[in-house]
């Protein structure tokens, strides 16, 4: 259906690293409303369908809450499916993100993280996904653009797989990765189908094997649904190792499962990262262990499924560990430190949440390095503050 | 084409938990004889819903689904996209009721009719929110009492005319826009056919007398879809890329009164209420035969 493209380097948008996944994963249908910072997705997709490289039926619809609509309607029908939003639009879509995952149909879409107003902005901040947590959607977040495309792959695999059957969202920072060129190296088509193999649908709307699908139920029948649902979500951190080390090995980039651990060896303390200030920590981190300080980075990956038993793994060798969190939960503090702490339950290290660059402000060295100055002052201790605002006119630390 | 040249087996079967004298089991029931077996539909949430399967039951036949209330014209789209890049002829159907069209869904039906996607759309109008409880919405007619427009002492029911949804439709200038009424069954099945064997977005909009809502006699469904015609309350009529190609046009026009004597949601009515339905009526009228009645 596709027309084959070979493996090639290029240097790219993530934005366009984006629908060259889906390009690769040779999508069925594509439905899609555009809004910035994940305009380029949709404009790159029009022009290899426009341009005749793949047949992918493109639905240019009026909404986001469409853009799901049809992508579920068509996942239904037996299609893979592909669309991509941000911010605003995935705040519309939120009623539809049920559905999808409710169906238990693995939809792909990837979501380029903004501010969510009010006051309205375009920036980097997690707090459009983030709050979509309980939708039954496996969020990973990418720290370049070179994993937003093995991500892409990936995620039809880990969607796909028998024990999973769910939708999965696979994030990027607005701009840092969405409108900035880098390197990346692309799989061939042929690599890619290869990898992913056939999508088989496990229920599908077809006129020669009627059958209904999302019908009205009652009380007696859908408390077994959220329990299967759970138990694939909890499924799905094995599936991801599992797709991980396979990807490891045909491609030869190794994602290592649910976290990445950098330095984290013999570490006092830790800081968990989520999406680009994670290549900015990495940094910081050569930096401090020239000087002598012992310590280390966790890239969190994966938002749901949660990865826990990784967390608290750690958690037993270190001092001190630190939650950095581009998002807030009123009241409460990041979502990434909410939960971390609660996966860390009845052990005794402290955990520190350090909320900075929202809105899209940059996240510089110092500021990582402000981070771990102050894991290191409590190390073994228990913490006089749990939450620091990194950088906050105002607020002092 | 007559009721008794339609096949004899049924794709929306009995056992469906509509309320007696409901017109929709029957508008759905013969559109599905002659959409026929390669048909799959979409309902969002309406009374159909509802009442043709709460799981494990189901009265379709053909594939069915739901996803929500707003989007019908969204997952028609999906359903028909996905059939043509499989290369397969089928026939895509969503079954939606009026605050699903005239409200809530009336973005996603612009856009697709804009997109001219594969698809039919019907809507079922029984001229409030019937399933959650007699509600108003834009297709509910002036005066109308409904639980959130009550026949109250200060404010008489509903301030509001009906909204003009099919003309809504024509201006989309899509290939195929008709108006039905269970009453004029040939009329009904012929413009049914024509809608399945025309390409691109088609729009049916059917009237749907709803005993429970609208408060008459469930024996008198047929009447009611009957007085709506003739008075010109509800007007049958064919459209083809925005123009209008077939209108039938009353042998008799009867007042709005005769048609809503027998309905207690207009019980209330006064004579200046009944003057101001008849004259939007004879607007309406002017509007359609570019003549005065």
């Amino acid at each position: 259906m596709i027309q084959k493209l070979p493996a090639k380097k290029m240097v790219i948008t993530g934005d366009y690293a984006a629908a060259y996944g889906a390009l690769l994963c040779d999508v069925d249908v594509v439905a899609a409303y555009p809004i910035t910072p994940q305009t380029l997705i949709v404009e790159e997709f029009s022009t290899f369908v426009n341009d005749g490289i793949t047949d992918a039926e493109f639905i240019m619809v009026e909404s986001e809450h469409s853009a799901m609509s049809a992508c579920i309607a068509a996942q239904a029908a037996g299609a893979r499916t592909f669309t991509a939003t941000s911010s605003q639009g995935l705040a519309l879509m939120h009623e539809m993100l049920f559905v999808a995952s409710g169906l238990r149909l693995p939809i792909v879409m990837p979501v380029v993280n903004r501010t969510v107003a009010a006051p309205i902005g375009i920036w980097c901040e997690h707090n459009d996904s983030m709050p979509q947590r309980d939708a039954g959607w496996i969020q990973m977040a990418c720290e370049d653009n070179q994993e937003v495309l093995d991500m892409i792959i990936m995620a039809y695999k880990i969607g796909e797989h028998k024990d999973v059957l769910l939708p999965v969202m696979p994030c990027l920072d607005a701009f840092i990765l969405s409108h900035t060129v880098e390197p990346v190296e692309a799989p061939s088509s042929d690599e890619v189908a290869d990898f992913i193999g056939e999508y088989k649908p496990h229920a599908v709307l077809d006129p020669d094997k009627p059958m209904a699908i999302g019908t009205f139920t009652p009380p007696e029948y859908i408390q077994e649904l959220r329990y299967q649902t759970h138990e694939a979500m909890k499924k799905a951190k094995e599936v991801i190792k599992n797709v991980t080390k396979d990807f490891a090995s045909k491609f030869g980039r190794d994602y290592y499962g649910l976290v990445e651990e950098y330095r984290c060896d013999d570490a006092e303390v830790v800081l968990i990262t989520v999406g680009t200030v994670t290549g900015t920590a990495r940094e910081v981190v050569d930096k401090l262990r020239q000087e002598g300080k012992k310590v280390g980075l966790v890239k969190s990956r994966f938002y749901r499924p949660f990865p826990a038993e990784e967390v608290k793994k750690i958690a037993e060798n270190v001092e001190a560990i630190g939650v950095y969190d581009r998002a807030i939960s009123y009241g409460s503090g990041g979502p990434l430190f909410i939960e971390t702490r609660n996966a860390l339950y009845g052990m005794d290290v402290p955990v520190i949440n350090f909320l900075a660059g929202l809105g899209g402000r940059d996240v510089v060295t110092g500021d990582v390095e402000k981070m771990y100055e102050i894991l290191l002052e409590n190390k073994g201790k228990k913490p006089a503050k749990e939450i620091y605002w990194i950088g906050t006119r105002g607020v002092s630390i | 084409m007559n009721i008794k040249d339609l096949p004899e087996e049924s794709l929306f079967t009995p056992g469906h938990t509509a309320c007696a004298g409901c017109a929709a089991p029957a508008i759905v029931r013969n559109m599905m004889k002659i959409f026929g077996k390669d048909t799959i539909v979409y309902t969002p949430a309406n009374c159909l819903l509802v009442f043709s399967g709460t799981y494990p039951h189901l009265a379709w036949k053909v594939p069915y689904l739901h996803e929500a209330f707003e989007n019908t014209g969204a997952c028609i789209s999906g359903v028909a996209r996905a059939y043509r890049r499989k290369g397969r002829k089928v026939l895509v159907v969503g079954f939606a009721g009026d605050g699903g069209t005239y409200d809530i869904g009336i973005q996603a039906l612009s856009g697709a009719a804009e997109r001219n996607e594969d698809a039919i759309y019907v809507c079922y109008d029984n001229e409030a929110y019937m399933n959650t409880g007699i509600q108003r919405s834009g297709a509910t007619p002036y005066g109308a009492s409904t639980t959130t427009t009550p026949a109250g002492r200060k404010i008489p029911g509903k301030l509001e005319h009906k909204k003009d949804m099919a003309e809504i439709m024509r201006a989309h200038e899509i290939p195929y826009v008709a108006t039905l009424s269970i009453s004029h069954p040939k009329d009904f099945l012929e413009k049914v056919k024509k809608a399945k064997e025309t390409e691109g977005f088609r729009y049916l909009h059917v009237l749907s007398p709803c005993p429970t809502g609208w408060r008459f006699d469930p024996s008198k469904t047929i009447e009611m879809a009957r007085k709506a015609v003739d008075s010109g309350m509800w007007t049958l009529y064919e459209a083809e890329y925005g123009e209008i190609t077939n209108i039938y046009k009353p042998k008799k026009k009867i007042p709005v009164e005769e048609y809503i004597k027998g309905q207690g949601r207009f019980r209330h009515f006064t004579p200046e209420m009944i003057e101001e339905l008849q004259r939007w009526v004879d607007r309406k009228w002017e509007r359609l035969y570019g003549e005065k009645p």
